[in-house]
């Protein structure tokens, strides 16, 4: 499928669930609504047409008005790729987790988690990834301040 | 060697226990593996056949600190890391010796500036013996470092010291 036909296809199962869509650039993309976004990747994992098996990317993005999670999906089957984006408040941002849709999900919300504070809600094991455990604050936000000393040491 | 440091002036006895000593110390420093990054890769290839660190009697790198003499940091030093690396330091026995590779561990290096995590210099938690520069540096380079390590090793000395240091 080409990317307007995968947006034609998202539109037309979720109407204005799919806020936004971008099919003629470079990575074509959809914004989505962040409550029904499990619903959305089970819906393009599975579904016959679309069959995203392959999680390629989820990540974070602070834009400073507001952080959004990034998923870069791709078809082994049909060999297409698409792109979601849900947007997030920056104060206490949560999001239902996808690991149930694909499992490298869990290592890659971990990560997002670490980065960027997003708490994805029913992750089976939502620690830190990179940082230590005690580590406070999360390095890829825009405000983050650098820490002048971590267990004595200086920074 | 506890038993004598530090107690005799210098003398004949023990100038040859030094010699004796230092020589055997200097030609089997046995390195603990332990890599961190790409100054790894040079430390790997130091080792290996072409530029043959068994050499200087430091091609056994041993998987065990308890075993080891020598710490050669070859890599970034994030502030995880930090912690583990003090903790295999003390972990080997004395004599032991750090040389640190590369500019990450020289001090942070790239990370100098915007590196949240990285520990700008691994000196800042264990002592360093021989800094080698480089980003990263040829295995010619941690050569050079050993040889400046060995002729370290080589003035160190039982007897006792004076105000002036070590001879």
């Amino acid at each position: 499928m080409n990317p307007a036909e995968i947006v034609a296809r998202l539109t037309e199962r979720f109407g204005d669930r799919v806020l936004e869509s971008k099919p003629d650039v470079v990575s074509p993309c959809s914004v989505v609504d962040p409550a029904s976004i499990l619903e959305i990747c089970r819906f393009l994992r599975f579904d016959d047409s679309l069959l995203m098996d392959h999680l390629e990317l989820l990540g974070g993005a602070d834009y400073k008005d507001r952080i959004e999670v990034v998923y870069v999906l791709y078809s082994m089957t049909h060999r297409h790729r698409h792109v979601l984006k849900v947007r997030l408040p920056r104060e206490n941002p949560r999001i239902a987790t996808v690991e149930s849709v694909w499992r490298v999900a869990n290592w890659h919300e971990r990560e997002t988690y670490d980065m960027f504070g997003i708490v994805f809600e029913g992750h089976s094991d939502l620690r830190r990834i990179l940082c230590p455990d005690d580590w406070e604050g999360y390095p890829l936000r825009k405000d983050y301040q650098f820490p002048t000393r971590y267990r004595g040491m200086p920074v | 060697m506890g038993v004598i440091e530090g107690r005799f002036e210098d003398n004949v006895v023990i100038t040859s226990l030094d010699w004796i000593v230092n020589w055997a110390r200097s030609w089997s420093p046995w390195p603990l593996t332990f890599g961190l990054a790409c100054c790894a890769i040079e430390m790997m290839a130091a080792g290996a056949a072409r530029y043959d660190l068994d050499r200087f009697g430091a091609g056994l790198f041993r998987p065990s600190p308890r075993q080891s003499d020598l710490m050669i940091v070859a890599g970034t030093v994030t502030m995880k890391m930090a912690t583990r690396i003090k903790r295999l330091y003390e972990q080997m026995p004395e004599p032991k010796y750090v040389i640190s590779m590369g500019s990450c561990a020289n001090n942070g290096g790239p990370y100098w500036q915007h590196g949240y995590h990285v520990l700008k210099g691994v000196d800042e938690v264990i002592p360093v013996d021989v800094y080698v520069p480089g980003c990263p540096p040829r295995p010619e380079s941690l050569i050079e470092g050993l040889i400046q390590l060995q002729n370290k090793i080589k003035r160190q000395t039982f007897a006792k010291t004076t105000e002036q240091g070590k001879a």
